[in-house]
């Protein structure tokens, strides 16, 4: 590997040693990185990463809690980047480290250093020496910066190997690791009374039948009960709730009718790309022409675990928050700035909660916490929101709808490709469109406000039209996103952003094409299709699942395929789905191309997780709403995936060749659905174009034969 | 007073009769593998297993327990031991985030007690009532079945 001229990004944003790596006298290595643990075994990853750079043992690493006032900041885990962005960094620090010690060994033991070894830990010197990590710590200065010209490794004992998950034997035992677990001396419980209905207003309270020892908090029509004892409390916000007076009415669209709410507007127009006819530079293609539009609902994050925060008001003015927020920089300025708070006496430490896959309720719930904190300055309080209120009050996906038209030309190659996205933003995290975006501050007597989500910008990935543009080799391209900039619906992150449902809309797209042009879907992408490693992922999956074998009737195969973002995870997915009584995924063949891989298991992991979770999104998913309030609150009314309608999937990973590493987090969801799509299409004989796929549907698309 | 027997130990709990079984398990004794949810028993983060049977802590109420004998994920193993079934999970890196799992862990080592050797259907029965979000089930399911001695 060559030397780094400059400092990977986030090793450069944060140079000072000791903000990532400390050593103990004990031998012990601590390391603090901006990235947090999600469920996606990222500090596991990270950890074999430094180790390997440090010849350290794992058992010797200690992976620390992101913390905003000591460790580097890495702005959000998110985008499935945190092993291209913070590996890197991580690796250079540890290198770095590891540097320090030798040559201060070496200087002991006026030795070059160039004849000092370092192996688990132990340090040696050509005659004999011996040392450790441990014993130099006190005498090896890391308050100083990284060095770029110090070489990172090729290859280590721990990357590229099946290195268990560090935090899971806490967590199948049962040992205090999650924020919810949290038990501060003299710690409070707090529950948030939310509205009954979205835009409400607190009229009239009667705090008495709180009860004696329960504290209500009230701004506005910010409304939460406090107290020591968490049932007395749940109790108490009962009674509460029953005696408050609210001013409703109707603010929210007409779920029956997605389709006209997203093209109403107004709306921000994204060019992604226009090429070919569409900039003069060609004239109009003849063919055959496949015109649909696809249509997905606003779905939910729908975390096992509702989100929870810990804060604690101290008597300088300001505040402690323990938070599963995927960015607690942002969180802690988000909160400052609500609050008109300077953002140095915001402390946020991050603690774990139960799987992220976006941007959910976790920075309302420490927000929320920290309000009710300031009531009872001293008091740690913890508040937990209900299932019902993680159901209906965190933030969604967009609904989508999507107009596609393809030209088939006479040769059965695609001629042109137009797609018009309709979509609310994929973003409004902390800090967004620069207003806080915390739900609470705008229910505050000074209320802040909560415009529509925004995108994050092309080069980052977009949202609304993140994988609007097809990877294949196409001419005559135009795709476009219309975001509306208005909503009474808040919309943010989740796991692929508008990903899922672009590669869904494409993909389908591309088999009823390949229809047209008389092809087999495989041959038809792959004709179309220039990138090897997409080809190849592509090879792997439907030899995985044996592609154009006989399927018994009432059963079908499909293919889905993206590179996620056109700058990640190549991926490919073959699905069997029978469509008899409901509709039943049975099998997920998955080929993925993250380059160089950390750790396989993990990677397996998660792309076996997003697959399922896809499965979930595209058979069960749709986030119920009348004019007033979101109806889908329980797992009742907002169903997910049971085990006994999980899918077997099977992964099956590209080789690295030493490319660099881009992330798994996401690469499986939009494959996954396109490839659902299309083998329920297979089954039927009928494409069903609204997701997301039941029964129901089925039988609709049937009828409208 | 409530007269408890958690995980073999008596318990006197002073808490209000109908306050639900997790609140007394995480704030009374510091137990904190069953883990709330829902509170309405449908997603099974908060499974114990109350006289042998697999029961919500998130609405049972404190009285309705009295007498019996519960067991959270901290009592399946003596001292600091694990489950033949939490030592599959690991073996088979059975999570993500992993809250559910202490839960799916109660519904299956109470099908192992009753079926030492399931096998795959009855598995997924048994875990039916528990929700996993991350989409780790297979594993799940093969943690059970390796439990089992089955062919995972």
């Amino acid at each position: 590997m060559p030397e780094p001229a400059v400092l990977p990004k986030d090793l450069a944003a944060n140079p000072v040693l000791a903000r990532w790596i400390r050593v103990g006298g004990d031998g012990r290595i601590g390391v603090r990185v901006g990235k947090v643990e999600l469920g996606q075994g990222i500090l596991t990853a990270l950890a074999q990463l430094a180790a390997d750079e440090l010849d350290a043992d794992l058992a010797d690493v200690r992976m620390l809690g992101a913390d905003t006032a000591d460790g580097p900041d890495e702005g959000v885990t998110a985008g499935s980047l945190s092993i291209s962005t913070c590996g890197p960094a991580l690796r250079a620090a540890a290198a770095n480290v590891r540097m320090l010690f030798v040559t201060a060994a070496a200087r002991d033991w006026h030795v070059d250093p160039s004849t000092v070894i370092v192996h688990s830990g132990r340090i040696a010197g050509p005659e004999g020496q011996r040392s450790s990590y441990g014993e130099l710590a006190a005498r090896v200065d890391l308050e100083v910066p990284a060095d770029a010209t110090v070489p990172v490794k090729a290859a280590g004992r721990f990357a590229g190997t099946d290195v268990p998950r560090l935090d899971l034997p806490d967590k199948i035992t049962g040992r205090p690791r999650y924020v919810h677990d949290l038990r501060l001396p003299g710690q409070w419980y707090a529950r948030v009374l939310r509205p009954p209905s979205r835009g409400a207003r607190l009229r009239e309270l009667d705090p008495a039948v709180a009860g004696e020892g329960i504290t209500v908090v009230r701004d506005g029509s910010f409304l939460a009960v406090a107290g020591p004892d968490e049932a007395a409390v749940l109790r108490a916000a009962d009674r509460v709730r029953a005696k408050a007076v609210w001013a409703e009415t109707d603010t929210l669209p007409d779920e029956a009718d997605l389709d006209a709410f997203l093209r109403a507007g107004p709306h921000e127009t994204i060019e992604v790309a226009a090429d070919g006819v569409n900039d003069g530079t060609s004239t109009e293609p003849t063919g055959t022409t496949v015109a649909a539009t696809y249509r997905r609902p606003f779905v939910a994050h729908a975390s096992i675990a509702p989100s929870c925060a810990v804060a604690r008001s101290l008597p300088d003015g300001g505040v402690e928050v323990w938070s599963h927020s995927q960015g607690i920089g942002n969180l802690g300025r988000a909160i400052a700035a609500a609050l008109g708070l300077d953002p140095g006496t915001v402390h946020v430490r991050h603690a774990e909660g139960a799987g992220c896959y976006g941007h959910n309720a976790a920075d309302d719930v420490a927000f929320d916490a920290v309000l009710v904190a300031r009531a009872v300055p001293g008091i740690p309080v913890q508040v937990l929101w209900s299932r019902q209120d993680e159901l209906a009050w965190a933030p969604f996906s967009s609904a989508m709808v999507a107009d596609v038209e393809a030209v088939v030309d006479a040769t059965g190659r695609l001629a042109a490709w137009s797609y018009d996205v309709y979509s609310q933003g994929h973003s409004s995290r902390p800090g967004y469109a620069g207003v806080p975006g915390l739900l609470a501050a705008t229910t505050l007597a000074d209320p802040a406000t909560y415009p529509a989500a925004v995108d994050p910008p092309i080069a980052n990935g977009a949202g609304s039209t993140r994988n609007a543009l097809p990877g294949y080799d196409l001419p005559n391209r135009r795709v476009t996103g219309h975001r509306l900039t208005e909503s009474p619906i808040r919309t943010s992150a989740m796991r692929s952003l508008g990903g899922y449902f672009n590669v869904f809309a494409i993909e389908s797209t591309m088999d009823e094409a390949a229809a047209v042009a008389g092809a087999d879907p495989l041959e038809f992408r792959l004709a179309h299709l220039s990138d090897e490693r997409g080809r190849r992922v592509l090879r792997m999956a439907a030899e995985a699942a044996s592609w154009g074998r006989a399927v018994p009737e009432g059963t079908g195969l499909g293919l889905g395929y993206a590179r996620y973002k056109g700058t990640g995870a190549w991926c490919a997915v073959v699905a069997e789905v029978a469509a008899e009584a409901d509709v039943r995924v049975r099998r997920l063949w998955t080929a993925v191309d993250v380059g160089r891989v950390v750790n396989p298991d993990g990677v397996r992991n998660q792309i076996e997780g997003g697959a399922v979770q896809a499965t979930s999104w595209t058979l069960l998913e749709r986030v119920r709403f009348d004019r007033r309030q979101v109806t889908s609150d329980t797992w009742e009314s907002y169903p997910i995936l049971p085990f006994s309608a999980v899918p077997e999937v099977l992964v099956e990973l590209a080789p690295g060749d030493g490319n660099p590493s881009v992330g798994a987090g996401e690469a499986a969801q939009g494959p996954t659905a396109a490839a659902i799509g299309n083998a329920l299409a297979a089954a039927v004989g009928v494409r069903v174009r609204d997701l997301p796929l039941t029964p129901e549907a089925v039988l609709q698309a049937i009828e409208g034969m | 007073m409530t007269t408890l027997l958690i995980n073999g130990c008596r318990h006197e709990s002073g808490a209000d009769p109908d306050t639900p079984l997790l609140y007394v398990l995480r704030n009374e004794l510091g137990l904190m593998g069953a883990r709330f949810g829902c509170g309405l028993g449908l997603c099974g983060a908060c499974f114990v297993h109350v006289d042998g049977a697999v029961v919500a802590s998130c609405d049972t109420p404190l009285w309705s327990v009295e007498g019996k004998s519960v067991v959270t994920v901290e009592g399946l193993a003596p001292d600091d031991r694990l489950h033949p079934l939490q030592q599959a999970m690991l073996d088979e890196q059975a999570a993500q985030c992993a809250y559910c799992v202490t839960g799916v862990i109660m519904s299956g080592a109470a099908l192992l007690r009753r079926s030492p050797h399931p096998d795959r259907a009855e598995v997924v029965e048994a875990l039916e009532r528990n929700l996993c979000r991350c989409g780790a089930q297979n594993r799940m399911v093969r943690a059970v079945l390796r439990a089992g001695g089955g062919d995972a």
